[in-house]
């Protein structure tokens, strides 16, 4: 092995292992600040603008505030459960952006630099698996907090993404189908191959995945965990400083994640609009990571953009929105698509 | 029952909990998400109102109203001033009944407008509430101009009102009431066919009509129960008489039907208010009234149709310039009382959402 390969060998995977930390962090820094801004300028105010240009160090502020606040572990909690839950939400978050492909391979000399660090022909399942386990630090932060509000949250959170877990996993499986691998990259590939983004090719897939996910990142109008109005601050009340900020840097990062995946599977990942039309082939000239960020934003915006709009879902309505409308409709949209591949 | 014991979870909502509206406590016990008792714990906002007045001239106890509902002091102003008035026997020149008639009309269309967005920020429509505030913005413009305050206004006197309307405000006034249906417009756009307030709203919160007579409701939550009874037409005090103006009536009681004829009651304001202004007549904007006002012994009750329901003073005059015993009816402690029988049954969550539809101000609640 030349001194060179080896080189790359070793520096490259310790720079991706730097950049799958950074970049959900960033793009988190990113949403935080846009989420403040956008739904400032929906409701008529000016939102933060202090500390950098337009306030976009503002979270780099509140961060830092966060890091000097007292750490307060309430008397009767379960000290163990109460420090792993916000580590095991942060964990599981960033171990799923290991498996989300940023972008295509490209050739750097004689190395082929893949923008990904784990390459598993089950990818999806492992990403969506990830995702739910950090249900468990939900469950064990609003255990372990030994309070109403927080126990009540951390209930409701159970119940809520167990449900759409069901929607999601059904939708997936129409992607899966068409596509015939769990590789995500593979998926976006077909894609590609296919000429059509899936998303257009099975709307219904599409909005019932996208809702599911954002109740699954508990965010409005599905935020009833952390109903502020109603459970004080949800499973988080009794965390402070740190352990608060991780929780709240996870559902960000988690936002950014089902954007991806939204984006992946049903939405051509960094393939450009109309991959398959000869008239819009300049449109390959802006490289497909640009493209997917691109259409991530896109996503994260909807998700600002909702939540300035809508009302709040309560319980009830959330549960039976699931069970008697989403799962049925996506078994039945599953074997339409089903049928459709073999008729046609 | 021991099962169901069990499962039986005593929660305490407030008195620092966000969407109390202030410090109020609720001592609730749900089963998992079911409200099985709400009782609401008061005192937290206790100034002793009633017995500080007593060492109140009249003419100093105005400015305390100002802090009962402070989202609506100058209904709380024309409250006390109507009673202290009706008890001596001064005449108020036309003039100043019909500008009380325009400032208490604005000032029932800023709480009303502070109301929606408390209320739509409760079932998490946060920008109905940013909404609300904004237009709320120029009606506190409008108090600012007129008497300097935009929350605690002490707009009016005794025998009358402070100042004149003036070319300014007159201004401000119409602007008020070109752009405000708009805004009532747009929250309404957001909310009224919107799937999820709906959901949040219809069939939230019931108190059958009697129930509601019994407890004393009163104000759009009585109205919301089928019930045409406004102090404005039925008991008309400061030439309220004068004006043409419709009652809004629902039937089903609940939440979203005290949204509707809250949202209808803006509109009416805004056509008393321009009616008022057309017809304003010429004359003094305030009566002769002694510095030191002694009213012989009597006593008295008069009430008035505030923003929240009905809202009297009852005051016992003993001869020399301070009251000897004042207490409120403030429709917002009353309204409380219904809110167990409105919450027992729905879930956790509808009661902030009835807590909101009550519209309810805690300095008010707890004077």
């Amino acid at each position: 092995m030349t001194g060179k390969a080896f080189l790359f060998e070793l520096l490259i995977p310790v720079i991706k292992i730097v950049a799958v930390i950074l970049y959900p962090m960033i793009m988190v820094v990113v949403m935080i600040w846009l989420e403040r801004r956008v739904v400032a300028w929906i409701q008529g105010r000016i939102g933060p603008n202090r500390v950098g240009w337009q306030g976009i160090l503002q979270p780099f502020a509140d961060a830092f505030k966060l890091f000097f606040k007292e750490d307060i572990i309430p008397r009767e909690a379960d000290k163990l459960l109460f420090n792993i839950a916000p580590i095991l939400v942060m964990f599981s978050t960033l171990l799923a952006f290991c498996f989300i492909p940023l972008g295509e391979s490209f050739r750097i000399g004689t190395y082929t630099l893949h923008l990904r660090i784990a390459d598993s022909p089950v990818g999806l399942l492992l990403v969506l698996g990830l995702s739910s386990i950090g249900v468990f630090g939900i469950i064990f932060g609003g255990w372990a907090s030994n309070s109403k509000y927080p126990l009540m949250g951390a209930l409701r959170s159970v119940i809520q993404i167990l449900s759409y877990e069901i929607p999601i996993g059904l939708t997936v499986l129409t992607v899966v189908f068409l596509s015939r691998s769990m590789d995500l990259v593979r998926i976006v590939e077909s894609q590609r191959e296919g000429g059509v983004w899936f998303g257009l090719l099975m709307p219904v897939s599409f909005v019932v995945f996208w809702i599911s996910g954002i109740a699954e990142t508990n965010r409005a109008p599905f935020d009833l965990p952390e109903a502020e109005n109603e459970l004080v601050a949800g499973y988080h009340t009794e965390y402070s400083g740190m352990k608060f900020a991780y929780f709240y840097i996870a559902e960000y990062a988690h936002m950014v994640l089902v954007s991806s995946l939204v984006v992946i599977l049903f939405f051509g990942g960094w393939l450009p609009p109309f991959p398959s039309i000869k008239a819009f082939a300049f449109l390959h000239w802006i490289p497909g990571f640009v493209w997917y960020l691109i259409k991530i934003m896109f996503f994260l915006y909807l998700y600002v953009w909702i939540r300035a709009t809508f009302p709040r879902y309560r319980f009830d309505a959330l549960i039976k929105l699931v069970w008697k409308w989403f799962i049925p409709l996506s078994l039945a949209n599953f074997l339409v698509v089903v049928a459709l591949r073999y008729v046609l | 029952m021991a099962s169901k014991a069990f499962k039986e979870i005593d929660l305490n909502m407030g008195p620092q909990h966000p969407s109390t509206h202030g410090v109020l406590r609720l001592k609730v016990s749900i089963d998992n998400e079911v409200v099985l008792h709400v009782e609401p714990v008061l005192g937290y906002l206790h100034r002793g109102m009633e017995k500080l007045w007593e060492s109140q001239t009249y003419h100093q106890i105005i400015p305390l109203t100002d802090r009962l509902d402070y989202l609506a002091s100058l209904s709380n102003n024309l409250g006390y001033c109507l009673t202290v008035e009706k008890l001596a026997g001064i005449e108020v020149p036309k003039r100043a009944q019909y500008i009380r008639v325009i400032l208490a009309e604005l000032q029932r269309l800023a709480s009303h407008l502070a109301w929606i967005g408390f209320m739509a920020n409760d079932v998490g429509a946060m920008t109905v509430l940013l909404y609300g505030f904004e237009a709320r913005e120029s009606f506190l413009d409008i108090f600012e101009t007129y008497a300097g305050g935009r929350l605690t206004i002490h707009g009016m006197r005794l025998g009358g009102v402070p100042f004149d309307l003036d070319e300014t405000v007159i201004g401000m006034i119409r602007k008020v009431l070109e752009t405000t249906p708009k805004w009532i417009a747009d929250i309404e756009g957001l909310l009224t066919d919107n799937r999820i307030w709906r959901h949040r709203t219809e069939g939230i919160g019931i108190i059958p009509q009697s129930d509601a007579l019994e407890n004393g409701l009163t104000g759009p939550c009585l109205r919301a129960a089928g019930m045409a009874w406004d102090l404005r037409r039925d008991l008309p005090y400061s030439s309220y008489e004068d004006f043409d103006f419709d009652i809004p009536v629902r039937t089903a009681s609940d939440v979203l039907d005290r949204y509707f004829v809250r949202m209808e009651e803006m509109r009416q304001s805004l056509r008393i208010v321009r009616q008022a202004l057309d017809r304003l007549p010429a004359g003094e904007h305030i009566a002769k009234v002694p510095r030191t006002l002694r009213i012989p012994p009597g006593e008295i009750y008069h009430s008035i149709e505030a923003p929240k329901g009905e809202l009297g003073f009852f005051i016992r005059s003993n001869g020399t310039d301070k009251p000897e015993r004042v207490k409120m009816r403030s429709p917002s402690f009353i309204n409380l009382m219904s809110l167990e029988q409105m919450c027992k049954g729905n879930l956790f969550s509808d009661i902030v959402g009835v807590l909101g539809s009550l519209d309810i101000v805690l300095g008010e609640i707890d004077k």
